[in-house]
């Protein structure tokens, strides 16, 4: 048994020498040998080794602290080695001969013109040729149009009700995102609050609101809109439909002494104290208003809907007022 | 053992002669031609990683409640698209590492596939009889650019969810169907139906891998029939003979050196890089948003570019005929697109180069197309730039409405003067060699009269 491995061991750790071979013969040059950059490789794969065995144990441990840093390491480090075993291989112990070669033909005229020939020549016995390639034209063309008429079962293709839909109408109390309603009260100058309408569909592009408070005399215009002061707008900036979600008041006073509303995605400017209009940024629209009124309660409710439909702008986004919903 | 394998095999599919060819097939040395193989391995790693999250990602948008381990959420309703990155993230062990490392992967992918494309640019690789081979892979970079936006799409966090806002509201914009377009593929208004989820996923892990990976086969296909170009470093090297390292033994253990290295750095970034931890940005809703978002980096470009718009919508009456971001998410890129697409063609009419080419020519070789491919560059990279503006005044504390009025000034000027300034240094190189070819001449003479 130890005589089978020592002579294993010998066999695998000692150097061979490979049958000489006649140079002339040889496809491959040869090239002198490298035993210390072989050992080298041989040391680095055998680090491989380990870091991907400790990989293992590091993904069998519960509860190890820094877990996925481990694995991330010895993984990671367990391809670098071998990256680097491959790099010496490819440096010291193969030979890098340079060898020349001729690119292939550019073209080859006698295939080609076989090619065509025989293209041409299948289709002799056609007399109507003109007219059968125009059927197979159409025939394919029509395959292809039925073969993607179901994709129209995607979304509605031509039904642009939908995009005018809001959650708003007269009446409607606005309340914070646990259904919470909010009393004029409530409503802070130098702050902005989310609103969605009472029992509304919160997701909907047509339920948030962006609601803040302005002194009664700041405001410029869509002075009907205001409860005492307090004015809401769609949150769904105009331009690409992000949440707004700064309220420039009463910081960056130094540079813009008035309030602004602004959307984070590219920095769309709307101006509270003139119905939504848009002071800089890429919007192309003016934010929707939805006019207010405050009850005898207290609450803030909407006293009708939105002045335009919300949400980006698109072909459609002028020619109807927003619906109230069913 | 060697000879048997061989022999069964050939006896069995007859293909020891296109083996033995491609064991002496020519790989031309030169460390630029080592980016698109980075490229090819990264998309590799991709498709390993991708397959072992889609074991643990569920595409629904159906609304549930946290119970997981990490505290912050719990108890906070959420889609099970996003619990289930959640989770892939905290309780699958070894999830994070691998969803890290497919995300670094995918920003390395495309970073290693446009350097691989201005190697190909500035060198002239893709003339004749290469051009197929060029509008394969700029197609490729399209897709891939879609492929990482869907990617991080589906996690549904909020970070991904202002993305697919953005990304709804680029496709409105598109004049005439824009809206059209948008309802089918959201099935209806923003945030649209549950089955859009299922669709994103589909498209992600099939269809455009698939599609990709097909493009990627004919590709490489197209460059091995065609063989590889070469820069003229000897004299033997010419436009009819290749000189190069063969397939076997001299190439193969770079390229699997490179492939190991490529993937042992992407775990090593999965493990110790963090990198959109979607946990701290909580699930998304369509009332809220985060300030100071910026998307992955090859995004940037379409930011800036939404970004830079002076805002207005064109209309006519009632009818909006262009909203406005039709010009930074679709014609800016669509001019970047045609650009790519176009100019070999355009190269050729103005050159009237016909001819084959299977020498690459250096930047310096062709100075109107180092010109205007820097130029170009410069106006990409700018609009690129510009998407960061708020990082920039948050960190410098410079006016974001400034510097967006500086950048319309910069985006037209900077690319001419980039592209005046390299035709400049191009004829410069060119006229030192002239030189030097001069002077070594006369040199020669001189030893050759002494």
């Amino acid at each position: 048994m130890r005589n089978w491995l020592v002579s294993f061991l010998l066999l695998l750790i000692g150097r061979r020498r490979p049958k000489p071979l006649g140079d002339a013969d040889r496809v491959v040059p040869p090239g002198a040998e490298e035993p210390r950059a072989e050992l080298a490789a041989i040391v680095l794969l055998a680090l491989s080794s380990l870091c991907a065995i400790a990989f293992v144990v590091f993904y069998a441990l519960d509860r190890l602290p820094n877990q996925t840093q481990l694995m991330g390491g010895a993984i990671g480090m367990c391809l670098i080695f071998i990256a680097a075993a491959l790099t010496v291989t490819a440096k010291k112990l193969v030979v890098n001969e340079e060898i020349e070669d001729d690119y292939p033909v550019d073209e080859h005229p006698d295939e080609q013109e076989a090619i065509v020939q025989v293209v041409e020549e299948s289709g002799s016995r056609l007399t109507r040729r003109r007219l059968f390639k125009l059927s197979l034209g159409a025939a394919g063309g029509a395959l292809g149009l039925a073969a993607i008429t179901p994709i129209a079962s995607l979304g509605p293709v031509f039904d642009m009700k939908p995009f005018y839909d809001t959650e708003w109408r007269r009446g409607r109390r606005l309340v914070d995102e646990r259904g919470k309603p909010w009393r004029a009260d409530d409503i802070e100058a130098n702050d902005f609050y989310t609103a969605f309408p009472e029992g509304g569909e919160m997701e909907a592009l047509g339920a948030p609101l962006v609601v803040v408070r302005l002194k009664p005399d700041q405001i410029e215009s869509h002075k009907a809109f205001a409860a005492d002061g307090i004015v809401a707008f769609s949150k769904i900036c105009t331009h690409a439909g992000c949440a707004i979600s700064l309220y420039r008041a009463p910081l960056f006073q130094p540079d813009e002494p008035k309030p602004a509303l602004v959307c984070p995605c590219h920095y769309s400017t709307f101006d509270p104290a003139n119905g939504g209009a848009v002071t800089f940024g890429p919007a192309g629209r003016k934010l929707p208003m939805l006019p207010l009124r405050i009850d005898r309660q207290g609450y803030l409710r909407a006293a009708g809907n939105f002045d335009g439909p919300v949400g980006p702008s698109w072909w459609g986004v002028r020619m109807k007022k927003p619906n109230p919903p069913a | 053992m060697i000879k048997t394998i061989v022999r069964k095999l050939d006896q069995r599919s007859g293909t020891a002669p296109i083996v033995r060819k491609t064991l002496r097939y020519l790989f031309p040395d030169h460390w630029s031609f080592l980016l698109g193989e980075v490229a090819l391995y990264a998309f590799v790693i991709l498709v390993v990683t991708g397959t072992y999250l889609a074991f643990f990602y569920q595409d629904s948008t159906t609304v549930v409640t946290y119970h997981g381990p990490y505290l912050p959420l719990r108890g906070q309703p959420m889609t099970e698209a996003y619990r289930s990155v959640l989770n892939i993230s905290t309780t699958v062990k070894a999830g994070l590492l691998i969803r890290q490392t497919h995300h670094w992967a995918a920003d390395i992918f495309l970073a290693a596939i446009v350097l691989h494309l201005f190697r190909i640019f500035f060198t002239g690789a893709y003339r004749k009889p290469r051009e197929l081979t060029y509008w394969i892979g700029v197609t490729m970079l399209f897709m891939a650019l879609l492929e990482g936006y869907l990617g991080y799409s589906l996690a549904d966090d909020l970070l991904s969810g202002m993305g697919l806002a953005i990304g709804n509201g680029v496709a409105l914009s598109i004049p005439f169907f824009g809206a059209n377009l948008a309802s089918l593929i959201w099935g209806g208004p923003f945030p649209g139906q549950h089955e859009f989820f299922a669709r994103m996923y589909i498209v992600h892990v099939f269809l455009l891998p698939a599609l990709i990976g097909t493009l990627l086969a004919v590709h490489l296909a197209l460059v091995a029939l065609k063989h590889h170009t070469q820069f003229r470093r000897t004299r033997k090297q010419t436009e009819r003979k290749l000189v190069g390292v063969p397939t076997f033994p001299g190439q193969t253990p770079r390229s699997l050196a490179l492939f190991f290295g490529t993937a042992g750095l992407l775990f090593l970034l999965g493990g110790l890089v963090q990198i959109n931890p979607i946990w701290l940005w909580g699930p998304y809703h369509t009332y809220l948003s985060t300030n100071g978002a910026q998307p992955d980096w090859y995004l940037g470009w379409l930011i800036g570019g939404l970004r830079l718009m002076p805002g207005f919508d064109v209309t006519i009456g009632h009818y909006t005929l262009v909203p406005n971001p039709f010009w930074g998410g679709v014609l800016f890129p669509m001019i970047v697109m045609f650009f790519l697409y176009l100019w070999p063609v355009m190269e050729r009419k103005a050159t009237g180069d016909y001819a084959y080419h299977n020498l690459l020519e250096r930047p310096r070789d062709a100075p109107w197309r180092t010109a205007i491919g820097l130029g170009f560059i410069s106006w990409v990279f700018l609009i690129f730039v510009a998407g960061s503006s708020d990082r920039v005044d948050v960190l410098f504390n410079l006016s974001y409405q400034a510097q967006i009025h500086v950048y319309w000034v910069l985006v037209w000027v900077v690319p001419i003067v980039v592209g005046a300034i390299a035709y400049r240094v191009c004829k410069e190189l060119q006229e030192g060699e002239r030189v030097e070819r001069k002077r070594e001449h006369a040199e020669h003479a001189a030893k050759a009269e002494a």
